[in-house]
């Protein structure tokens, strides 16, 4: 039996607290302990991006991150994307541009172009390719994530 | 062994009185660490220390002469540091060519030294900075430290000179001499998400058509990563010019000691490390 700590942080704006052993992933526990599946496990060591969360204003793979680290931090899921409105404007033009085929990829995908986009508001092709080279999508071939995250870059614009 | 006890301190001495009474593991962004636990290739010792608090390793400042980068510093932080863009242009290069955003923003250069793979991204311009690694310790009332060229600093794979009870707090990079010119190159089959399969550093001072006081360094060519002293020689004072980088290129395939793995076999490393080490010279000719 792993020693287990209790932590406390702030997940998509709301106080949380957990009691997590402590050589447990961040990933297992927001979706094992915590019940928020929308963050997606695939590789479980940071090839592919699907576990994307943001952990005090910088995207970072859930599943490489202790979750004990995570006491006292700023948690953003997936879960929390839609309440924002660049995140909403990202989720629509996902839709709006038929990013999206199985899914499996698209919660870490609309996290991290949220992070990118915070930091790279009007970004070229190029600069979206370098933004998301962290994600892997088995399905798109990535054309239509790029339109939809430049769409999401325009919106309003 | 389980966990029996776990730290996660906020300043240095308390992390070194931890660190102190034996058997602990040190994590910063858990990056190496998380996936060689989970596959079991790495156990966690009955002490785990969490020094991400630790606000004094997380600076990056001008000290005389040399710039001090902390263990905590991020690679995204490293790459967007004006004194480093400013001084180090090639270890910003590196950071550059690091895996990717999530990673780049969770895993730290005290965790890259440490890891000590000889392919770890930052080694190889750091060896060309001619860095050194400061190391604490509290082995009894006051804090001691002490510097380590990081070109003896590497013992083996995942093997370093550092003792159980320090903990790296920052690598020290002296300021480039006036005319310094530096270049990085990182070999691997994508630009993304890569293990290098060869990288090569090389510095000096350009001198009319000549390099002075010239450094070389590998990655991912021997046990350790490689500060190349043959190499340096064959290169230092030469006229830069095709018969030099020739023959500089061949000292170079000559002196690295690289394996056969996954990602390219002793032969292909080879003619990699006399390939891009001729095509390198050639653009420091041209600078
Ligand atoms: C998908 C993936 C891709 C990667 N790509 C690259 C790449 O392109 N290039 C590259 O170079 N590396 C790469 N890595 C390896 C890894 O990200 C780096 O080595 C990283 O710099 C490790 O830093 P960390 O803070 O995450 O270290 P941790 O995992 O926290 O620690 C690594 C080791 O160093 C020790 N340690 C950490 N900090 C200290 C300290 N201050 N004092 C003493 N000991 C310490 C730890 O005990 C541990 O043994 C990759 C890893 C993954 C999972
Ligand atoms: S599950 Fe974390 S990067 Fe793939
Ligand atoms: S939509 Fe299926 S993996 Fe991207």
């Amino acid at each position: 039996m792993s020693l287990k700590r209790e932590i406390g942080f702030l997940l998509n704006g709301v106080e949380t607290h957990a009691t997590v052993p402590v050589d447990l992933s961040a990933l297992s526990m927001l979706r094992d302990l915590l019940g928020l599946t929308g963050t997606k496990y695939a590789c479980g060591e940071g090839e592919c991006g699907a576990c994307t969360i943001v952990v005090d204003g910088v995207s970072t793979c859930s599943c490489l991150q202790f979750a004990v680290d995570c006491d006292g931090r700023t948690l953003t899921t997936i879960e929390g994307v839609a309440g924002d409105p660049l995140g909403a404007k990202i989720e629509q033009a996902f839709v709006d541009c038929g990013a999206v085929q199985c899914g499996f990829c698209t919660p870490g995908m609309v996290v991290q172009a949220k992070h990118f986009l915070e930091t790279h508001p009007q970004p070229t092709r190029d600069e979206i390719k370098r933004g998301i080279e962290g994600n892997l999508c088995r399905c798109t071939g990535y054309v239509k994530i790029i339109d939809a995250i430049e769409a999401a870059s325009r919106a309003d614009r | 062994m389980a966990v029996e006890h776990y730290w996660a301190p906020t300043s240095l001495s308390d992390a070194l009185e931890h660190l102190r009474g034996g058997d602990v593991t040190v994590l910063a962004g858990g990056t190496d660490l998380m996936p060689q636990t989970q596959a079991g290739r790495v156990s966690l010792e009955r002490g785990l220390l969490n020094v991400r608090r630790v606000a004094e390793l997380h600076r990056i400042e001008r000290v005389d002469g040399a710039v001090r980068i902390g263990a905590l510093c991020t690679i995204t932080e490293i790459m967007r540091d004006p004194l480093v863009g400013e001084h180090f242009a090639m270890l910003a290069d590196a950071c550059d060519h690091f895996a990717s955003d999530q990673l780049r923003n969770a895993a730290t250069i005290g965790g890259n030294v440490c890891n000590a793979s000889p392919a770890g991204d930052t080694l190889v311009p750091l060896l060309v900075l001619d860095a050194e690694a400061e190391l604490a310790s509290k082995p009894g009332a006051r804090v001691e430290r002490r510097r380590v060229p990081l070109a003896d600093f590497f013992v083996g794979p995942g093997r370093t000179r550092r003792a159980p009870d320090e903990l790296l707090c920052a690598i020290r990079l002296p300021l480039p001499p006036p005319g310094f010119v530096g270049r990085f190159f990182k070999f691997g089959t994508r630009p993304a998400l890569d293990i290098a399969a060869i990288s090569i550093g090389i510095g000096g001072v350009r001198d009319g058509r000549t390099l002075v006081q010239a450094r070389v360094a590998y990655g991912a060519v021997a046990a350790v990563p490689l500060r190349a002293r043959r190499t340096e020689a064959a290169l230092e004072g030469a006229a830069l010019d095709a018969a030099t980088a020739d023959g500089v290129a061949a000292t170079a395939r000559d002196e690295v000691r690289p394996i056969d793995d996954l990602r390219a076999s002793a032969w292909y490393r080879k003619e990699l490390v006399f390939n891009m080490t001729r095509r390198i010279l050639h653009d420091v000719a041209e600078a």
